[in-house]
């Protein structure tokens, strides 16, 4: 029954793991805005050739 | 003809406006404006035509006749300074509010703005808060240069005063997530080491790994009680320093005595203790807290008038040279020039120019008041018609405005709310608790020592008002939603409860009862003809002035040719059409004295060939849905503040009933000192108002809502705004918020059920972990169940 004693180390370690990635994922802002990201990744991305013959007007 | 109807069906491809007035092509496609179509040639050259394919139209409808030189300002070093985010010596980052983004083109477009500037290195789109951050490069491009580009193709940012004022933009506080996490984490780990206690298989495994279960349960407890709760200890220890119970106070020795009583267990091998409940409750008390404390982070309810005004001014130099200054450095004694639409930012005298300034939103004012060379303008007005030049006689901040907003009154002390539902539930509920607790004490020693400690600890962790905790947060939480959904947006829950107490309510009139861009046209006299009212019209065409403006919309007809044409600013005008000598002006320029009941309304009177036939007025429209409002409304007390004068008092007390109390000219002082009087006599005050003449009173009442035609623009500081296409609903959110007090008296009921059965084990000292491990969770979840569907459902029946 050793095995129980390693399992819950194991789980707690894992479990761990999650929080720590969650508390990551809030401060570095990503709850911030959950709308913007699901429109910008339905924009195509546009052949780069037409990017580079710019005329810059401004 | 058939050229007329083509135009009203062709829309332009850019802002989809109707091309009324010019028709202009470019490659097939129409457009309303130069503008518009210099924006598409813009994008069109650049391959940025994707912005057209995203939504159809999505541009916006280019404002005319600015110069890129009012950007000037933006040159300044130590403006540019207090509008960065980041600075080195080759990257600049700020953030942008940008309040006419409104679809996915938007987002795109400006997200490509590094097409259209190689110096722009990178711009990400928050579009719930309507920011765009830009990251550029400052030898390539300087803020100037962005601003204008942003301006070119629609999207102006809004900069103002309170933008330069350096304020420590607010990081959003993430400590309460941060606690949530941490309890929630806790909470699932430790309930599955208690999971083997709760089964009755458990027996054997309790007996080999009890004590590890144990001290592993207590390890993951100590970031929740040091940590997680520690909000609630602090806050507890806060009240008893001042004498005070609050709600905190119960939940805090709740918490206290399950942990204690806990921790005594494992470390004594006595018992598995209460963990599993301990840290259960904390999370879901958390979850409560995170609820009442979402807001809308998008909305400022505490602005103030520097986000009124601009930042630049156009400033004249000794030689007559223009230049855009920054607001704040203005000096006694420095000439500006306002033109049409724009803000005077200090008092000043009139130097040149007719000033026709509009005040509506500092006094109330509905009409443009007419000022001559010489007179002081007082800031915040807004010139109509001509530009005008003027010289500064008060430095910003010093101005009439400025003062009457620094005055101590407008400060309204915030009191802390103390008094709310469940801090006053929560004083019984610690008094009856500790009374039980002692009395089950008292009891028990005399028979059994250890059954004494058991009932009392057991008493006082059964009665942690949990539920009376959550029950308000919940139920107001999504009050809050429900409001929100339907376009009241309020600051915090305490305003919900202030709403529901509310019995006397007052209006400001300007803007508030009335539509602001509305008004009806009302023709007294002589009945013109078809001929005649179009002589009329034509000869208004030749006028700036924003009276023979508005008129001009609202007559009918063809414009003819005008001999003659005469203009005396301020009084009227003449000239002769199809052979008829018209003139149109005031009262006094036609030479009548008017009868003293119209002498307070503008009024243009016209004559032709000498005879007066008549006058127009304009009447105020009032918004819609005021009369549903008045009829839903349950409130015995209803008044009028109204800045303007009286000229529409017998239409508002018809509308009104006669029980209204109507109060004309008065100043943004007098409004608050009137509600100042009405809660002396014991009244608890909504008041609803729009402008900055209303600031002082909607900070001074119980509950202040602003009114506002876009939520994004500016409103006077406040507890609530409400979008006025919502204001029909009023009645219903005040009725609303009443119901949703007394949901929180029904789930109090629930958590008393559940109390009184528990308390009746506790003290009888029947309490069993497996017990105490379910009754407890399943007593917060039912409350957090029914408090959120019996708001939901009170919202069905109340049509919101």
């Amino acid at each position: 029954m050793l095995i129980i004693f390693l399992l819950i180390g194991i789980s707690i370690t894992v479990a761990t793991g999650f929080l720590v990635a969650f508390l990551w994922a809030v401060r570095s802002g990503q709850y911030e805005d959950d709308y913007t990201p699901a429109v910008r990744m339905l924009f195509e991305n546009e052949a780069p050739d037409d990017s580079k013959s710019l005329k810059s007007k401004i | 003809m058939s050229t007329a109807t083509q135009h009203n069906v062709l829309t332009c491809y850019h802002c989809g406006e109707p091309c009324y007035n010019e028709q202009l092509l470019a490659h097939q496609k129409s457009f309303c404006c130069a503008g518009c179509k210099n924006v598409y040639e813009l994008l069109q050259e650049n391959n940025l035509c994707t912005y057209y394919s995203l939504e159809t139209q999505p541009g916006i409808a280019g404002k005319q006749g600015l110069s890129d030189a009012r950007y000037a300002y933006l040159d300044d070093a130590d403006v540019e300074a207090r509008l960065l985010d980041f600075k080195n010596d080759t990257i600049s980052k700020l953030t942008f509010y940008i309040p006419q983004m409104h679809c996915s083109s938007c987002i795109w477009l400006l997200e490509n703005l590094y097409k259209l500037n190689l110096g722009i290195t990178e711009t990400t789109v928050n579009f719930m808060r309507k920011e765009v951050a830009i990251t550029y490069h400052h030898p390539k491009v300087s803020l100037r240069e962005v601003v204008a580009l942003l301006a070119r193709i629609g999207y102006e940012p809004s900069i103002t005063l309170a933008d330069t004022d350096g304020k420590e933009k607010s990081k959003t506080d993430y400590s309460l997530i941060f606690k949530l996490g941490v309890a929630g984490f806790c909470f699932g780990n430790v309930m599955l080491l208690a999971f083997p206690e709760y089964l009755s298989v458990g027996k054997e495994v309790q007996h080999e790994y009890g004590r590890f279960f144990g001290y592993l349960s207590l390890i993951l407890s100590l970031p929740v009680f040091f940590y997680s709760g520690q909000g609630f200890f602090n806050s507890a220890w806060q009240g008893i320093r001042q004498r005070m119970v609050n709600i905190d106070l119960p939940i805090a020795l709740g918490l206290l005595a399950l942990f204690v009583t806990s921790l005594y267990q494992i470390v004594s091998n006595t018992g598995a203790g209460y963990l599993d409940s301990f840290t259960g409750l904390v999370f879901f008390m958390l979850i409560g807290k995170y609820f009442q404390q979402k807001t809308y982070d998008t909305l400022s309810f505490d602005r103030d008038y520097t986000s009124y005004f601009p930042v630049s001014v156009t400033q004249l130099k000794q030689d007559g040279q223009e230049e855009s200054v920054a607001v704040r450095s203005l000096e006694i004694g420095d000439r500006i020039r306002i033109r049409n639409q724009e803000l005077i930012p200090a008092d000043a005298i009139l130097l040149q120019g007719n000033a026709l300034i509009d005040y509506s939103f500092v006094s109330g004012e509905s009409e443009p008041v007419e000022k001559v060379a010489g007179e002081v303008i007082y800031a915040g007005g807004r010139q109509v018609g001509e530009r005008i030049e003027l010289e500064v006689v008060k430095e910003v901040s010093q101005g009439y405005l400025t003062q009457l907003w620094n005055n101590a009154v407008f400060s309204k002390k915030e009191e802390t709310s103390m008094e709310s539902y469940a801090n006053t539930a929560g004083k019984w509920f610690i008094i009856v608790t500790l009374l039980v607790a002692s009395g089950a004490l008292v009891f028990w020693v005399p028979r059994d020592t250890s059954m004494a400690l058991k009932a009392f600890t057991s008493v006082l962790i059964i009665a942690c008002p949990c539920a009376l905790s959550l029950s308000s947060p919940f139920v107001l939480g999504n009050t809050l939603r429900i409001f929100g959904k339907h376009k009241l947006f309020v600051k915090n829950t305490g305003v919900v409860e202030s709403l529901a107490k509310v019995d006397t309510l007052v209006f400001d009139k300007t803007g508030t009862l009335t539509e602001p861009s509305l008004s009806e046209l009302c023709y007294t006299g002589k009945k013109l003809s078809a001929l005649q009212e179009m002589i009329v019209k034509s000869l208004l065409s030749h006028s700036t002035h924003p009276l023979s403006q508005r008129l001009f919309q609202e007559l009918e007809g063809e414009v003819k040719t005008v001999r003659e044409f005469k203009e005396i600013s301020g009084k009227g005008l003449s000239g002769e059409v199809k052979g008829v000598f018209v003139r149109a002006g005031s009262a006094a320029y036609l030479g009548i004295v008017p009868n003293t009941a119209d002498a307070a309304q503008t009024a243009v009177y016209v004559s032709l060939d000498g005879v007066i036939m008549g006058h127009y007025t304009f009447q105020n429209v009032y918004r819609q849905g005021l009369q549903e409002v008045l009829k839903g409304l349950k409130i015995d007390r209803l008044a009028v503040l109204s800045g303007d004068n009286a000229f529409e008092k017998q239409r508002l007390q018809a509308l009104l009933g006669t029980a209204a109390e109507l109060n004309f000219n008065q100043s943004p002082v007098q409004k608050l000192e009137y509600i100042k009087q009405l809660k002396r006599q014991q009244r608890h005050v909504l008041m609803l108002g729009d402008g900055l003449n209303d600031a002082g009173a909607l900070k001074q009442s119980d509950v202040g809502i602003a009114l506002t035609n876009s939520i994004t623009n500016f409103s006077p500081s406040c507890d609530a705004i409400l979008d006025a296409s919502a204001f029909a609903k009023l009645s219903l959110f005040i009725d609303f918020s009443k119901e949703s007090m007394r949901i929180i008296l029904a789930s109090f009921g629930v958590s008393l059920v559940y109390n009184v059965v528990g308390l009746t084990l506790a003290v009888q000292g029947l309490f069993t972990p497996i017990v105490s491990a379910i009754l407890m969770p399943i007593s917060s979840i039912s409350v957090i169940v029914f408090a959120t569907l019996s708001v939901r459902f009170a919202a069905k029946r109340a049509g919101l």
